[in-house]
């Protein structure tokens, strides 16, 4: 039945391509997580300075430079690490791509510290006031995309250190850095928003 | 021998014994048959919240009944609104989604199978965890059961001190879980869309059906996560001590129905669209002619999804928003009408100078095209916001959306089933029961709905466990729960016809209707690979092309 000729495919048919669905599955990902952050920066946004009680963003955050430096750094190393995979240099790759965890470890580490200041030092908890539960619950949805794109880096190292990851896995890896980038373009807005118009 | 192993998993459902059917339906990633159970799953939601709505009725059938006491009440229509919403509304459009678009794209299943049962269960124990709370939200402190906050909970409502036990948390958790399995099966559809067309279907040749959950599909990725969103921060304040909705900590009660609505507006869209998108095919083949206006039907249900993102505010009037909130907002709701009536006439000119076949799924689509009208011209009348201040949450208002989400989805739902039924099983549904059921329920539905509006307009407001007599509401509220009765009589029609057409129904043959989207080449019921050799098609009706070889439509396009 459908073979007949009504089916037949026009000459300019020949080359019928449509997107990757990898790329268009992430592509929708990233806009629905960009929509929730959306929610959470309106958020922080509508409660700034409406704190009834301190500590205030003004007295206890630090711009966190260091942390800022190596997160946006990662987005460069995963680049160079991915080329590599795409030109089958698998040392190359590994070596950057671990790099790249490392940044992120650095980041994460810088939170880490962060928090541990804000909590014993200044007496800043998510229930302290609307600065603690915003800044938290912001700040923490980042950081757990970062947790999420560290255990996604690190599947792929391990997989790779064990061989199985080749130049024709460009695409998936390629994927990975997708999400990476998006973690650290939501990073940008956070640090606008948090640190530079929230103080 | 060989043969046979192969053609065995194409009938799967009705070989086996019962464990291994069960098995292969816990283990299946083929998207008809998880259309099917979404489906199936759905319907029984529908019966269960149903019959909650039956009880709000028979409470409310006479002035101080007490035949439920308040708490209950207040239960029952929590959960009646948030089942039929999350667990009917959702899961039939995914349904339907799932099991049609491989099919009418001409693919062998959906872009990620794994990923589509993965949202099947999410869905699944999203609703199972929300009915749960009946027995488990009491926990240890003995205070609570299931959800009595609303379908929309509003701040402070939810607030650890007037929501003790964890009635409220399970409600949270349950629409996350669910939430999560909406967002992944629409960006699985959105990947078939895109990547998987058949040869030859280029975007504007695809089904309105397929670019209508397109753009469904487009809707939820932008609406669900603030919903997603206010969850989190709901649960970091009732579990972390987190201040978001705390008012006395300077938190705001409003933020959380801006959250809210920002979901809960787009999210009737959400449940409207696909509707539209079952009438856009069926009002077609049963009127003989070509959909009339098929780019500008496109081009509305891209409007609509795009003001439907701002006018969440429309439900807030009466919250004390700046004058200019409140007209921004009642323009842009007014805006929507625009593309909306452009579809109800782009049906009426498919429909005129057609042959038309009053079969059973144009029929339900026929009274789908009266009851959405009346539904839109009263979403118009609340839109003006003096209006509104006088009539917001009042019976009236209830009758809106209930004509709405009834008298608009639920009728182009049974449309739906009734076309494409026979695809899915090999037999057709039976003709008089099919017709009890649409009078039943047409004067179930009016005898329900029609005198809400007025008791609306008299000053009932809703969610009233009971009323006194003397305010002139007793008989509308009376002729209102005997309507009920009407409306479960039709649905116990539609349930027998699909159980006993199962086995007993005329067999459909490929392509019962007459009709030219691709789901009609497959055999009826599809194997498990759809289309042997995949299609290719030059023209939006490839079946029209095939059975008039002569006066193809590609010619014309």
């Amino acid at each position: 039945m459908i073979s007949e000729d009504a089916f037949r495919m026009p000459v300019n048919l020949a080359e019928w391509r449509l997107p990757s669905r990898r790329k268009v599955a992430v592509a929708c990902l990233i806009a629905t997580e960009a929509a929730m952050f959306t929610i959470f920066v309106v958020a922080y946004l509508y409660y700034l300075g409406k704190s009834l009680t301190g500590p205030y963003p003004a007295q206890v955050l630090e711009t966190p430079i260091l942390s800022t430096i190596c997160l946006l750094g990662s987005s460069l190393t995963i680049v160079v690490a991915e080329r590599a995979l795409r030109r089958a240099n698998r040392g190359g790759f590994q070596l950057w791509w671990a790099f790249t965890i490392l940044l992120a470890a650095v980041f994460l580490g810088a939170t880490a510290s962060e928090w541990h200041r804000l909590i014993t030092v200044h007496h800043l908890t998510i229930s302290t006031n609307l600065f603690g539960t915003t800044f938290y619950s912001l700040v923490g949805l980042h950081a757990s995309h970062v947790v999420v794109g560290v255990t996604l880096l690190g599947l792929i190292l391990v997989l790779s250190l064990r061989g199985h990851v080749k130049n024709e896995h460009h695409e998936h890896v390629e994927m990975i850095s997708w999400y990476w980038h998006f973690v650290d373009a939501v990073w940008v807005v956070v640090f606008t928003v948090v640190y530079v118009i929230g103080r | 021998m060989a043969f046979q192993e192969i053609a065995l998993p194409q009938s799967l459902g009705t070989t086996g014994s019962i464990t291994e059917r069960l098995h292969e339906l816990v283990v299946t990633v083929d998207h008809k048959k998880l259309g099917l159970m979404y489906i199936g799953t759905a319907l029984i939601f529908l019966i269960v919240s149903g019959s909650m709505a039956g009880l709000i009725r028979a409470q409310l059938a006479v002035p101080n009944n007490d035949l439920i006491s308040p708490q209950v009440f207040n239960r029952l229509f929590t959960m009646h609104g948030t089942a039929m919403i999350f667990l009917f509304g959702m899961p039939i459009v995914a349904g339907l989604m799932n099991y049609l678009v491989p099919l009418m794209i001409g693919a062998r299943d959906m872009a990620f199978p794994r990923l589509n049962a993965f949202g099947y269960w999410m869905f699944l124990f999203g609703g199972l965890l929300l009915f749960f709370s009946y027995l488990a939200a009491p926990g240890l402190s003995g205070h609570g059961s299931a959800p009595d906050v609303g379908w929309f909970a509003y701040a402070p409502l939810t607030g650890r001190a007037f929501s003790q036990g964890h009635s409220t948390d399970y409600w949270i958790l349950a629409l996350l879980v669910s939430g999560i399995g909406s967002i992944v099966s629409a960006i699985n559809v959105i990947a078939t869309i895109v990547s998987l067309r058949c040869k030859g279907m280029t975007l504007m040749r695809m089904p309105l059906f397929v670019w209508l959950m397109l753009i469904v599909s487009g809707m939820i990725l932008s609406a669900l996560p603030p919903l997603t969103a206010a969850q989190i921060m709901l649960l970091l304040d009732r579990f972390l001590g987190s201040r978001f909705f705390d008012t006395q900590a300077g938190g705001s009660a409003v933020l959380w129905q801006h959250f809210f609505w920002i979901f809960g507006h787009p999210e009737v869209y959400i449940l409207m669209i696909p509707g539209f998108a079952c009438v856009s095919e069926i009002i077609p083949v049963f009127s003989r002619k070509p959909m009339f206006g098929y780019p500008m039907m496109v081009a509305a249900t891209v409007m609509i999804g795009s003001i439907s993102m701002s006018v969440w505010a429309h439900h807030m009037f009466s919250v004390g928003m700046t004058s200019v909130g409140n007209t921004f907002f009642a323009v842009s709701t007014m805006l929507v009408g625009i593309p909306t009536g452009i579809k109800i006439f782009n049906w009426l000119g498919t429909m005129y100078g057609g042959k038309i076949r009053f079969e059973l799924p144009m029929i339900f689509c026929i009274g789908f095209l009266f009851q959405f009208l009346i539904a839109g011209l009263t979403g118009i009348m609340l839109g003006v916001a003096p209006f509104n201040w006088q009539l917001t949450d009042s019976y009236f208002v209830v009758a809106h959306f209930h004509y709405v989400l009834i008298g608009g989805l639920l009728f182009t739902i049974f449309a739906a089933i009734y076309y494409w039924y026979p695809k899915a099983f090999g037999r057709m549904l039976d003709r008089k029961l099919g017709l009890w059921h649409f009078w039943l329920f047409l004067i179930g539905f009016h005898l329900t709905f029609d005198p809400q509006h007025i008791a609306g307009i008299l000053g009932m407001p809703r969610r009233i466990y009971t009323f006194d007599p003397g305010r002139g509401w007793e008989i509308y509220n009376l002729i209102s729960s005997i309507g009920a009765i009407f409306q479960a009589a039709g649905l116990l029609c539609l349930v027998a016809n699909l159980l006993l057409s199962l086995r007993k129904g005329e067999r459909a043959g490929d392509d019962p209707w007459d009709a030219w989207t691709l789901e009609w080449t497959t055999t009826s019921p599809p194997p498990e690979y759809n289309f042997e050799t995949l299609p290719e098609v030059r023209s939006r009706r490839p079946l029209w092309d095939l059975k008039h070889p002569k006066d193809p439509d590609w010619k014309y396009e």
